[in-house]
C-alpha cells in the first residue's frame, strides 16, 4: 500500500513537469478542430482591420498556444497519474485541480514562448522552414508526440536507462520526421536543457520531489520529453506564422 | 550514383506499367482487392471482441487446482490470464427465508424484519464453523482474505463494511453484525436507505454489496408479493481449502435444507476483469482520437480537383483502415496475439503510416495534363511519385526496425504492427486507391465532356449567366428583363445580423453536426466501457421470471384491524434455536415436493393454510446470483480495500442454498413496536412501484427534458425569425407562383425584379464613362459626349449639339442650333469674330455625308465663316471611316432640347469636327495634328474652341464639368448642364491617355509618358458656391457646381515630360495622390499638390494594366504578368505579391477586407487583403468582361455577356444575374461604373443601362 501511494505521487510529480511540455500539443488538437477554425473566421472577420497589425497577429498566436498549452497540461497529467486513478477518478479529478493549479498556466506560456520563438529565430536566420509546411503534418506531430508521452507513461521498462535510450530514439525521430532545421534541433536542445534546470531548481527548492531519483538525482529521460515537446510547439507556432488565419469555403 | 539512377528508372518504369494496369481494368483489380482485405481479416473472427467487460472461464470444482504461473503445454481453451492463484476466492450463501405460512395479522414489516435476523445466526455458524481433520483444524478466520483500512474517501462507510479482518459480508453489516442493534432498530429500511447514494447512481451500491442481490429481488419492502427474502452472505477468501468449504457446505445444507434445491455445485467460474477505463484515462484517450480526426481532416482537405472529393477522402480512409485490420489479421494467423489496448494505439497505428502517399499520389495524377487519356494520367501521375514513394516507404520501415531493437516488448509488438501494416497499405493504395482514383478520374473527364460539348458546337450556351464552377443550374430567366431570386441566398442581402447568424450555423450544419459527433461518441463510450454492464441487464431483463404462487395471495385483502399491537420486545433468541432441526438428520427430500407443504412439517413449522405459504423455489438463476448485478460489483468491493481487479481474476465457488422457514410466531415475536405503525401496502397495482421507481424517475426526467427542449426551440426559431417570415413575396403583385423557385420547404422568396434601364442615343460604341453620382457621361466612338441623370435616366446634354450635322462640304459636324444654355452673351462675341459664309451647314439630315457642295443656307447669314477651319484632308483618315453612316434617327431629342433651340438664337460658329476616329484608346492610334491652323476666337471667359478633329480619349466628370482628354492633346472642359465648352487647354500635343480630376487639378497623362498637371481656376466669389441637388437626397459629398457666368481657366501648372518611359495605360488618383501606371512595368506615385514623384513602384514583370487606390491609401497594381502587388503609399513598400491570373490583370477593386481581381482568364479571384491568401475565386464564361464593381462591403457586380451578376462577396455565392436586353447574347458588358446610390451603369455597345440595387438602397438608409 504504501507503494502504492509512493508511485501515485512520483507520476504526479513528474507528469507535473512534463507537462509543461505537453501543453502544446493540446493546441494543435484544439486547432485542429473545425469548430476552432470557424471561431477564428468569425474572429478575423470581426477583427480583420486588426489582423493586418503585427502586434495583433503576435497576441492572437500567443493566446492560442497558451490556451493549448493549458489544456494539453491537464491531458497529459491525467495521461500520467491515471494508472492508479482508475477506481476513485473523483479524488484524481481533486488533487489534479487542487495542488498543481499553477502549473497549466506555467505550461500555457512556456508553450507560448517557444511557439512564437521558433518562426522568429526561423526569420532571422533568414532559412525560412518549408519543409512539410502543413497542418495536417503538424497534426502527425502532435499526435506522435502525445505517442511518445502515452509509452513513457504506460509502458514497462526494464531499467530507467533503456527508456532514456528509447525516448531519446524516439524524440530525435520525430525532430527528423517533421522538421530537419538546425534551428529547429538547437532550439529543442536548448528548450530541453532549461527546462531541465528549471526542474532540477524547484526539486531542490523542495517544491517537488522525487521517490525514485534516477541517476544524478535527475529524471533522466525527461529531456527527451522537454526535447520533443519543444520541436512539437515549435512546429505549431511555424505553422501558426505561416498560415495565419485560414478561412474554409466549403460550400 | 548510377545505380541510384538506374533503380530510380526501373521502380518509374514498374509503377509506370503498374498505373496503366490498374487504370485498365479497374473492376477485377478491385474485386481481387477486396477479396484480399477478407482473407486477411479472417482470423479476426476469432479474436475476442475488444471491451472492458469481464470475461469468464469455467472450471470443475472437483479437480481444480491453482493454476500454475507458467504456462503449460497445451491447456486446450483456457485462457491465457486464467494463471497463478486468484486475487480472491468468492463463496455465497444465498439464503431465502419466508415467514411461512403467512398469516392474517402480520404486518408487512414481518416480511422481512424476522428473515433477515435470521442473518445474524447463521453469521455466527459460519464464523464458528472449525473443520478438523488429519492435517489440522481450519476455521474460517484462517482462510479468508484479511482487510486492512478502507480508503480514507470512504469514512461514511466505514461503520458498515468490515476492517481488520475477514472480509464478510451480509445484510447483518447494517447493524454490525450484532443482533442487540437490529433489534432495537425501529426502522429497518430507513437504515438501509441512509446508505444509499443521493441520485441515480449506476454502479455498485452498498446495498448490492450486502444483499449481494439485486435491490428488486431481495423482497426487502413493505410492497412484496412474493414475501420471500433473499440475500446473500459473501465470504471472501484469500486461500482455496476444498474439505473446508464442503464440510461448512454440508454443515449449512444441514441445517438449513433446502429440499427442491437443484443447483448445479460442482462448477467454479473464474472472473478476469480487464483495465477499466474511467474519465481520467478517457480524456487522454479522446484527446489522441480528435488529433487523429484532425490529422484525416487536414489531410483530405488537401484533395482538390477530383470528381468527388468525399468519395476519395472516404477511399483513403478505407485503405488505411483495412490495411490496419489487414495487419492485425496477418499477425494473429502467424500466430502472435496482440496484447496491447487496441484502441489506445490504434490512433498512433495511424498516424504512423499515414494519408501522405495517397494524396501525394492523387496530387500528381490530378496535376498531370487533363488531355491525355486517363490510363496515360494514371501511370504519368504513379510514375512521376514513385521514387517519392520508394524512399518514404523504406524511410518509414528503418525507424520502425530501429524502434524494433529497443526491446521493449510493447514497441515491439508495436512495431511489428507498424511494419505489417505499412506493407500492407503500400498493397492497398497500390491497387485500391489508384483504381479508385482512375475510376474518380474518369468520371470527371465525362462529366466535362458532357458539359463543355454544347460549346464546342458552337452553340452559345441558351442561358448565358456566368456559371459557377460548382455547377449550379443557370438561372431561369422568364422574361428578359425580369430576373428571379435565387433561392433564400440573396436575402443575405438585407437580413439583419442575428438571421445571418444562423443562416451560417443552418449553412454549416453545426448543430447536426455536433449532434452526429455527440451521438457516436457517446455510443462508442457506453459500448466500450460497459458491455458487460448491458449484457448483464439485458440477461437479467430476459432470465428474471414473473413471481410465482401468486395465486392465492393475490386477492388477499390486509386486515387492518385485526392486526394486533405486540409489546413484546422480541429479544429472545432462544425461540429461533428452536426451528433448527436437528443437526444429524439427513434431508433425503424428493425433488418435486414443494417445500410449503412437506418441508415445514419437518421443521415443525405450525402449517396452517397452504395457499397461503409463499413458495421458495430454486431456480436457475440463483445458481450465479453474481451475475444480476452490475458487472462492476466485484471491481467496486475489493476497490474499497485498495485491491484492484483490474489485469486480474477471482474464482466464484458454487453457492451453498440456505432455505429458511419461519413461523408466524416467530415473526411476532422479533417484531419491534414501531413495526405496527408502518402503513399497509395501499393496494397490489403499486406493488412493484418502488422497485421501479428509478426507471419512472429517469422516464420522468427525460420527459421533462425533452419538453423544454422544444420549448427552448420554439422560442429561439420565435426570437429568430421574423414574424412575417414566408409572407414577404405575397404582396407583390406581380408575383408567379409558378415561376418562383421554391427551396424545399416550400418556402418561394420574395420577387424583387430588376429592370436595367437603357439608355440609347449613341450611335456608336460608347467609349468613355464617366460619373460622379448624380451625372453620368459618356462618350461614344463618334465622339459624341451625352450627359445623363443618373437617377432617371433622362438624357440632359448632347456634346455637340444635334443641331451639328456633318456637312457636305467638309465632312466635319456643324452646329445648327447653337450653344443653346452658353449664355446670351456668347453668340454676339462669337458671331462678330467670325466671317459669315464660311462655314458649310447642311439641313439635310438624311445625308449627313453628303461632300461640300452644298451651300450654306440662307438661314445662318449671320454665322461665321468656317471655311478654314474645315478640314478637308480625308487622306490621312483611314478610309473605312467615310463609310460608317451614323443612323439618321440616331438622336433623340429631349422636348428640353427643343425648347431651347427655338428660343436661343442661332449661335456660336465655327465648330468643325473632323470625323472622329472610331479607333480604341488602348491601341496605338494614327498620330493626327491638326492640319489647319485654327485661330482660336478671342475668348474673354476662357472659353477654347472645341476640337472636333480628334477622338475623345479619356473622360472625367466632377461637379458639372466635363474634362475631356482628346487624342489630339488637347484638354477640354465642358459645361455638363449646358454643353458648352467652357475652357480648353493645347498645351501638349501627344495624345491624353487618361485623365484623373481630383479637386480642382486635373491630371493627364499623355500618349508619351509625360503627365502633365493642370489647374483649373474658378474666378467668382465663393458666396456663389451653389450645391446641386437637394440636400439630404443622396449621401455623396456634394460637389460644386459651376455657373455659367463663372471665370474657368485650365493651367498646365506642371509638366513631368519623362513620367514613364513607355505609354501610361492607367492613371487613377485618390488621397491626394496620383498613380501612374506605364507598359514600363512600374508604378509611379505623384503628390497631386506639387506634382512631385514620390516613389516608383517595382515589382512587376510585365506592363501595369490595373489600379486601384482608394481614399484609405490602399494601393493595388495588377500587370500583363498576371500578378498583383499591393503597396503601402506611405512608405512605398510592397506589402504582398501574388499571382493570380493567366494573363492580364484587367481590373481591381477593393474593399475594406478584401482585394477583387479579374483577369484576362475569365477568373475573378477574391483575396485577402491584409495577408494576401486568396479567399476563393469564381471561374466566368469564356469571353466575360472583365469589368468590376463593388457596390457595397460584401456585394460585388461583374459585367458578362450581355448581363451583370450580383456576388455575394463573403461566400462567393451568385446572387442573381440581370440581363440587359433581348439581344444582348452577343455583346459583354465592357465597362462597369457604380454610382453612389447604388445604380450600376454599364457600357454595353452603343448603350447604356441603369441597374438600380433597390435592396442595397434600403440597406444604405
Amino acid at each position: 500500500m504504501p507503494r502504492l501511494e509512493e508511485h501515485c505521487w512520483r507520476r504526479s510529480c513528474t507528469s507535473r513537469v512534463e507537462s509543461k511540455n505537453y501543453s502544446r500539443e493540446n493546441w494543435v488538437a484544439s486547432k485542429a478542430e473545425e469548430m476552432m477554425s470557424i471561431i477564428t473566421s468569425v474572429l478575423s472577420n470581426v477583427y480583420g482591420s486588426l489582423y493586418s497589425v503585427q502586434t495583433a497577429n503576435l497576441i492572437r498566436r500567443g493566446l492560442v498556444l497558451f490556451t493549448v498549452g493549458v489544456f494539453l497540461a491537464l491531458v497529459l497529467n491525467l495521461l500520467q497519474v491515471q494508472r492508479n486513478v482508475t477506481l476513485f477518478p473523483e479524488e484524481v479529478m481533486a488533487t489534479l485541480f487542487s495542488s498543481a493549479w499553477w502549473i497549466p498556466p506555467c505550461c500555457g506560456t512556456a508553450a507560448a514562448v517557444v511557439g512564437l520563438l521558433y518562426p522568429c529565430i526561423d526569420s532571422h536566420l533568414g532559412e525560412p522552414h518549408k519543409f512539410k509546411r502543413e497542418w495536417a503534418s503538424v497534426m502527425r506531430c502532435i499526435a506522435v508526440f502525445v505517442g511518445i508521452n502515452h509509452a513513457s507513461a504506460k509502458l514497462d521498462f526494464a531499467n530507467n536507462v533503456q527508456l532514456s535510450l528509447t525516448l531519446a530514439a524516439l524524440s530525435l525521430g520525430l525532430w527528423w520526421t517533421f522538421d530537419r532545421s538546425r534551428s529547429g534541433f538547437g532550439l529543442g536542445i536548448g528548450t530541453a536543457f532549461l527546462a531541465t534546470v528549471i526542474t532540477q531548481l524547484l526539486v531542490y527548492n523542495g517544491v517537488y520531489q522525487y521517490t525514485y531519483p534516477d541517476f544524478l538525482y535527475v529524471r533522466s529521460w525527461l529531456p527527451c520529453i522537454f526535447f520533443s515537446g519543444g520541436v512539437t510547439v515549435g512546429n505549431i507556432g511555424r505553422q501558426l506564422a505561416m498560415g495565419g488565419v485560414e478561412k474554409l469555403h466549403n460550400d | 550514383m548510377t545505380v541510384r539512377e538506374r533503380l530510380r528508372e526501373k521502380i518509374s518504369a514498374a509503377f509506370y506499367r503498374h498505373g496503366l494496369l490498374c487504370a485498365s481494368y479497374p473492376v477485377p483489380i478491385i474485386l481481387f482487392t477486396s477479396a484480399s482485405i477478407l482473407t486477411c481479416c479472417y482470423p479476426l473472427l476469432r479474436l475476442p471482441l475488444p471491451g472492458t467487460g469481464p470475461v469468464e472461464f469455467t472450471t470443475r470444482v472437483r479437480d481444480y487446482t491453482v493454476p500454475s504461473h507458467e504456462p503449460q503445454g497445451d491447456l486446450g481453451e483456457r485462457p491465457d490470464w486464467y494463471r497463478g492463484p486468484p486475487v480472491a476466492y468468492i463463496q455465497q450463501v444465498l439464503v431465502k427465508a419466508a415467514v411461512s405460512p403467512w398469516d392474517s395479522t402480520l404486518v408487512p414489516v414481518d416480511v422481512f424484519r424476522s428473515p433477515l435476523g435470521r442473518v445474524f445466526s447463521l453469521l455466527e455458524e459460519i464464523r464458528n464453523h472449525v473443520h478438523n481433520d488429519g492435517s489440522g483444524v481450519r476455521s474460517l478466520e484462517a482462510l479468508c482474505l484479511q482487510v486492512t483500512d478502507l480508503l480514507p474517501g470512504l469514512r461514511r462507510m466505514q461503520k458498515v463494511l468490515p476492517e481488520h479482518g475477514c472480509l464478510l459480508v451480509s445484510p447483518g453489516n447494517y447493524w454490525q453484525n450484532q443482533r442487540e442493534l437490529f433489534d432495537s432498530d425501529p426502522d429497518l429500511l430507513k437504515t438501509v436507505h441512509q446508505h444509499e447514494p443521493k441520485g441515480l447512481h449506476t454502479s455498485a451500491t452498498l446495498r448490492d454489496l450486502l444483499f449481494g442481490v439485486p435491490v428488486k429481488h431481495t423482497g426487502v419492502s413493505l410492497y412484496s408479493r412474493k414475501r420471500v427474502v433473499t440475500y446473500i452472505i459473501t465470504m471472501v477468501l484469500g486461500s482455496y481449502d476444498a474439505r473446508f468449504l464442503s464440510s461448512l457446505r454440508a454443515r449449512l445444507r444441514q441445517l438449513h435444507p433446502s429440499v427442491n434445491c437443484s443447483l448445479r455445485e460442482d462448477h467454479m467460474v473464474h472472473v478476469h476483469f480487464k483495465e477499466e477505463i474511467g474519465m481520467a484515462e478517457l480524456i487522454p484517450l479522446v484527446t489522441t482520437y480528435i488529433i487523429l480526426f484532425a490529422y484525416i481532416y487536414f489531410s483530405t482537405r488537401k484533395i482538390d480537383m477530383v470528381k468527388s472529393k468525399w468519395g476519395l477522402a472516404l477511399a483513403a480512409v478505407v485503405t488505411v483502415l483495412s490495411s490496419l485490420l489487414m495487419s492485425v489479421g496477418l499477425c494473429t494467423l502467424f500466430g502472435l496475439t496482440p496484447t496491447l489496448n487496441g484502441g489506445e494505439i490504434f490512433p498512433y497505428l495511424v498516424v504512423v503510416i499515414g494519408l501522405e502517399n495517397v494524396l501525394v499520389l492523387t496530387k500528381s495524377v490530378v496535376s498531370t495534363p487533363v488531355d491525355l487519356e486517363v490510363k496515360l494520367r494514371i501511370a504519368q501521375g504513379l510514375s512521376n511519385e514513385s521514387w517519392s514513394i520508394m524512399k518514404n516507404m523504406a524511410t518509414e520501415l528503418c525507424i520502425i526496425l530501429i524502434g524494433y531493437f529497443t526491446l521493449v516488448p510493447a514497441i515491439q509488438e508495436f512495431c511489428l504492427f507498424a511494419v505489417v501494416g505499412l506493407v500492407s497499405d503500400f498493397f492497398l493504395q497500390m491497387f485500391f486507391f489508384t483504381t479508385v482514383l482512375s475510376i474518380d478520374i474518369r468520371r470527371m473527364e465525362l462529366a466535362d465532356l458532357n458539359r463543355r460539348l454544347p460549346a464546342e458546337a458552337g452553340m452559345p450556351p441558351p442561358k448565358p449567366g456566368p456559371l459557377r464552377p460548382r455547377e449550379a443550374p443557370p438561372p431561369p430567366r422568364p422574361s428578359p428583363y425580369t430576373i428571379t431570386l435565387q433561392t433564400p441566398a440573396f436575402r443575405n442581402l438585407r437580413l439583419p445580423k442575428r438571421l445571418r447568424v444562423v443562416y451560417f450555423l443552418a449553412r454549416t450544419r453545426l448543430a447536426q453536426r455536433f449532434i452526429m459527433v455527440g451521438t457516436v461518441i457517446w455510443i462508442g463510450i457506453l459500448a466500450y466501457t460497459d458491455p458487460a454492464g448491458l449484457r448483464t441487464y439485458l440477461a437479467a431483463q430476459v432470465s428474471e421470471q414473473s413471481p410465482l404462487g401468486e395465486g392465492g395471495a393475490g386477492g388477499l385483502p390486509p386486515h387492518l384491524g385485526v392486526a394486533p399491537v405486540f409489546p413484546g420486545p422480541g429479544g429472545d433468541p432462544a425461540s429461533t434455536l428452536s426451528v433448527l432441526p436437528a443437526p444429524d438428520e439427513p434431508t433425503p427430500l424428493p425433488e418435486n415436493q414443494s417445500q410449503g407443504h412437506h418441508g415445514a412439517p419437518r421443521e415443525g413449522v405450525p402449517h396452517q393454510a397452504p395457499p397461503l405459504v409463499p413458495q421458495i423455489s430454486w431456480g436457475a438463476e440463483d445458481e450465479e446470483g453474481w451475475r444480476r448485478l452490475s458487472f462492476r460489483h466485484w471491481p467496486s468491493l475489493f476497490s474499497y480495500y485498495n485491491i484492484t481487479l483490474a489485469k486480474r481474476y477471482i474464482s466464484i465457488l458454487p453457492i451453498i442454498p440456505v432455505t429458511l422457514h419461519l413461523s408466524p410466531r416467530e415473526a411476532i415475536e422479533t417484531r419491534h413496536p414501531q413495526d405496527t405503525r408502518h402503513p399497509p401496502p395501499p393496494s397490489h397495482k403499486t406493488n412493484d412501484l418502488p422497485a421501479d421507481l428509478t426507471l419512472y424517475k429517469v422516464a420522468a426526467l427525460g420527459l421533462a427534458a425533452g419538453v423544454l427542449l422544444v420549448l427552448l426551440l420554439f422560442c429561439l426559431y420565435r426570437v429568430l425569425c421574423p414574424r412575417n417570415y414566408g409572407q414577404n413575396g405575397v404582396a407583390h403583385g406581380r408575383r408567379r407562383r409558378g415561376d418562383l423557385p421554391c427551396d424545399d420547404y416550400g418556402y418561394s422568396p420574395p420577387i424583387s425584379e430588376i429592370s436595367p434601364l437603357l439608355l440609347r442615343g449613341h450611335s456608336m460604341d460608347i467609349e468613355c464613362l464617366a460619373s460622379d453620382g448624380m451625372l453620368l457621361a459618356s462618350c461614344c466612338l463618334a465622339g459624341q459626349i451625352r450627359v445623363w441623370d443618373a437617377q432617371t435616366g433622362d438624357c440632359l446634354t448632347v456634346i455637340p449639339k444635334h443641331g451639328l450635322r456633318r456637312s457636305s462640304s467638309s465632312g466635319c459636324w456643324e452646329q445648327r442650333d447653337g450653344w443653346d444654355a452658353v449664355g446670351v452673351a456668347e453668340p454676339e462675341n462669337l458671331g462678330g469674330e467670325t466671317e459669315p459664309g464660311g462655314g458649310v451647314f447642311d439641313e439635310d439630315e438624311g445625308y449627313p455625308l453628303r461632300r461640300r457642295t452644298t451651300p450654306r443656307p440662307a438661314l445662318f447669314e449671320d454665322q461665321p465663316d468656317l471655311t478654314p477651319l474645315i478640314d478637308t484632308n480625308f487622306d490621312s483618315q483611314p478610309p473605312s471611316h467615310l463609310l460608317l453612316t451614323p443612323p439618321r434617327d440616331g438622336f433623340d431629342f429631349g422636348g428640353l432640347v427643343e425648347k431651347a433651340y427655338l428660343e436661343h438664337e442661332p449661335p456660336s460658329p465655327g465648330l468643325t469636327a473632323s470625323y472622329p476616329s472610331p479607333s480604341p484608346p488602348s491601341g496605338p492610334p494614327p498620330q493626327r495634328r491638326r492640319s489647319l491652323g485654327y485661330i482660336q476666337p478671342p475668348a474673354p471667359q476662357g472659353q477654347g474652341t472645341p476640337d472636333w478633329e480628334s477622338a475623345v480619349w479619356a473622360m472625367e466628370l466632377r461637379g458639372n464639368l466635363i474634362a475631356a482628354g482628346r487624342s489630339s492633346g488637347k484638354l477640354e472642359l465642358w459645361d455638363a448642364v449646358e454643353g458648352s465648352l467652357r475652357c480648353s487647354n493645347e498645351d501638349g500635343v501627344s495624345g491624353i491617355t487618361a485623365l484623373a480630376f481630383l479637386n480642382n487639378r486635373i491630371v493627364a497623362a499623355r500618349l508619351d509618358g509625360s503627365l502633365d498637371f493642370f489647374t483649373v481656376d474658378i474666378n467668382k466669389p465663393l458666396g456663389l458656391l451653389q450645391y446641386r441637388g437637394p440636400p439630404g437626397h443622396s449621401k455623396m459629398p456634394p460637389s460644386p457646381c459651376y455657373s455659367s457666368e463663372d471665370v474657368i481657366s485650365c493651367q498646365l501648372t506642371r509638366s513631368v515630360q519623362c513620367a514613364h518611359q513607355k505609354p501610361i495605360t492607367v492613371l487613377r488618383a485618390a488621397a491626394g495622390r496620383v498613380v501612374t501606371g506605364s507598359q514600363d512595368h512600374t508604378v509611379r506615385v505623384y503628390r497631386l499638390e506639387d506634382s512631385c514623384c514620390l516613389f516608383t513602384l517595382q515589382g512587376h514583370s510585365g506592363g501595369i494594366t490595373a489600379i486601384y487606390i482608394d481614399q484609405t491609401m490602399v494601393l493595388a497594381s495588377g500587370g500583363q504578368d498576371g500578378a498583383i502587388c499591393l503597396w503601402d503609399v506611405l512608405t512605398g513598400s510592397r506589402v504582398s505579391h501574388v499571382y493570380g491570373h493567366r494573363g492580364d490583370v484587367t481590373s481591381l477593386v477593393c474593399t475594406t477586407s478584401c482585394v477583387i481581381s479579374s483577369g484576362l482568364d475569365d477568373l475573378i479571384c477574391i483575396w485577402d487583403r491584409s495577408t494576401g491568401i486568396k479567399l476563393y475565386s469564381i471561374q466566368q464564361e469564356v469571353g466575360c468582361g472583365a469589368s468590376l464593381g463593388v457596390i457595397s462591403e460584401s456585394l460585388l457586380v461583374t459585367g458578362g455577356q450581355g448581363c451583370v451578376s450580383f456576388w455575394d462577396l463573403n461566400f462567393g455565392d451568385l446572387l442573381q444575374t440581370v440581363y440587359l436586353g433581348q439581344s444582348s447574347d452577343g455583346q459583354g458588358v465592357r465597362q462597369l461604373v457604380v454610382l453612389n446610390n447604388a445604380a450600376i451603369v454599364c457600357d454595353f455597345g452603343s448603350e447604356l443601362s441603369l441597374v438600380y440595387v433597390p435592396s442595397v438602397l434600403e440597406k444604405l438608409d
